[in-house]
């Protein structure tokens, strides 16, 4: 289907013994926000790699905007020629827990090189695309600082930015507010749901209930390497049909202010409460 | 008591200078060679392929320990016998030091590569940085600033390490001296005046490496 921006077919991922992907099947349309959801080891973060190609699929198809990612060999597997891969990682952005920049440049720079020495574009070219990238994640009067002058939240959002500037068809963000101060998880997320509003197809794995709820088109829940329960945010978060799911969004939401008890929901899934998992 | 006269030297500074030009000769050589060696070597150690780090390996620990002063002589009295043609002194001593110095090289770069945190890794490629682009722009950057120490304290062992060549009548500082104190008779003032036209050419080296270290140290 033309709007289909990601479309992942069965796929497996194995570490040596260890069976962590065991049939993904996921589908992400665009300008789609999909939250993933799951426990610790479920295997988010191998799925989201996976789809980045930073570790490499076992069994399994991944369609990026309605192409076959790789060359199907005679047996059936899929090869992944390294070439490809690196074009394709220019299409899917990611942004990671522990943001990533690059501490010798600056802020500018960081999201820079990427556009100068990929696309092309002039040193100019480049100064223009990371203004407009980061002013849209409201760090500009940053440009010039390096990651270490920054907060986790303002290193975070450069990160974002970075991703931004190679202009991808879609965003990966893991956990990208799990090793951020509370009070910086906020403007994170503020940044994130105004990308969501600019259209832009979204894959989230992250802890933040609230989030998920307020701003996520589709929830999934991951468990032990499959898709375990998926479905709209109301559905998964306030009335999941599944027990696992049931135990995990419980141990999510132990410990809530009297007011939010006292609220009928969304009151618990409130953008700026934190949950701890 | 002996009465120290270093009159001499004045007079025959020619062989001081050109002892310190045959230094100078050998070290940026060895250096100059000893560092591309060193750096294909560390992308040897680090390569993916099992047979590329065993030779790399194999490499450093054959030229690690084995003392530089053997190479030299092995190098300047077998490969005669062995091949009928006889190495001067120079390439003799220039091929020694810089596999030497490659060998300690190559430990230096691939510890610093080493150093560098997956996630940087993980940052460039998600960027579209291929393994080149990844190990220069973002790799090698950050591992040349945090072994600036090390490869400081490399480039002097490898310049002091350059003295054995005297041991083959190459005419570097050494060398020059033992022939001036033979023919002066003053052994004290001729290796005292050695000693410090090294430390006239490794002090301005560290000190400049120091300026670098601090002028990198503000960022990352
Ligand atoms: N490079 C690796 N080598 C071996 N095992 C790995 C590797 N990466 C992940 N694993 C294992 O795969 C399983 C899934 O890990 P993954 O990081 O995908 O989980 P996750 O859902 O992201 O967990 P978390 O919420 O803690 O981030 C875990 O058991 C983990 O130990
Ligand atoms: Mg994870």
């Amino acid at each position: 289907m033309a709007d289909e921006v990601l479309r992942v077919e069965g796929l497996h991922k194995h570490y040596g013994p260890l069976h962590v992907l065991r049939g993904i099947d996921l589908t992400v349309r665009r300008g789609e926000a999909v939250v993933i959801l799951g426990a610790s080891g479920s295997g988010k973060s191998t799925l989201l790699r996976c789809l980045n190609f930073l570790e490499m699929p076992g069994a399994g198809r991944i369609h990026l905007e309605g192409r076959l990612v790789g060359r199907e060999a005679r047996d059936g597997r899929i090869r992944y020629p390294n070439r490809e891969l690196s074009a394709l990682r220019m299409r899917v952005g990611m942004v990671f827990q522990q943001f990533n920049l690059f501490p010798h440049m600056t802020a500018e720079r960081n999201v820079m090189i990427g556009p100068m020495k990929l696309r092309g574009l002039s040193e100019a070219e480049a100064r223009r695309v990371a203004a407009a990238n980061l002013e849209k994640v409201g760090i500009l009067e940053k440009a010039r600082s390096y990651p270490a002058q920054l907060s986790g939240g303002q290193q975070q959002r450069v990160a974002i930015a970075r991703a931004l500037a190679m202009e991808p068809s879609m965003m990966l963000f893991d956990e990208v507010t799990s090793a951020l101060d509370p009070e910086l998880v906020g403007e994170v997320l503020l940044a994130m749901r105004q990308l969501r509003e600019d259209g832009m197809t979204m894959l989230i794995v992250t802890h933040e209930l609230g989030f998920a709820y307020n701003v996520a088109d589709r929830v999934v829940f991951m468990e032990h390497g499959v898709i375990h329960e998926e479905g709209t945010p109301q559905q998964v978060l306030l009335n999941p049909q599944r027990p696992r799911t049931r135990d995990f969004l419980r141990s999510h939401t132990l410990f809530r202010l009297p007011e939010q008890m006292h609220d009928d929901p969304p009151g618990p899934f409130a953008l700026t409460t934190r949950e701890q998992g | 008591m002996h009465e120290w006269d270093f009159a001499f030297l004045i007079d025959q500074r020619h062989f001081i200078l050109q002892g310190l030009l045959g230094t100078l000769r050998l070290a940026v050589v060895s250096l100059v060679a000893g560092t591309v060696i060193g750096l294909v070597g560390a992308t040897a150690r680090l390569s993916g392929s099992a047979i590329l780090r065993a030779v790399g390996t194999g490499y450093v620990e054959f030229f690690r320990n084995i003392p530089v002063l053997v190479q030299i002589f092995w190098l300047y009295f077998s490969i005669p016998i062995l091949t009928g043609v006889q190495p001067n002194a120079y390439a003799a001593a220039a091929i020694a030091t810089s596999l030497y110095a490659g060998a300690y090289l190559t430990e230096v770069f691939r510890s610093g590569i080493a150093s560098i945190e997956k996630g940087q890794w993980d940052g460039a490629r998600a960027v579209g940085f291929g393994h080149g682009m990844t190990m220069r722009y973002v790799v090698l950057p950050q591992a040349f600033r945090r072994v600036l120490p090390a490869f400081t304290n490399q480039v002097l062992e490898i310049v002091k390490t350059t003295s054995v060549a005297s041991t083959i009548a190459y005419a570097e500082l050494l060398y020059s001296a033992k022939l001036l104190s033979e023919q002066e008779f003053r052994p004290i003032e001729a290796y005292t005046a050695v000693g410090a036209a090294f430390i006239l050419v490794l002090l301005p080296t560290s000190a400049i490496a120091g300026m670098m270290e601090r002028r990198l140290a503000r960022h990352g």
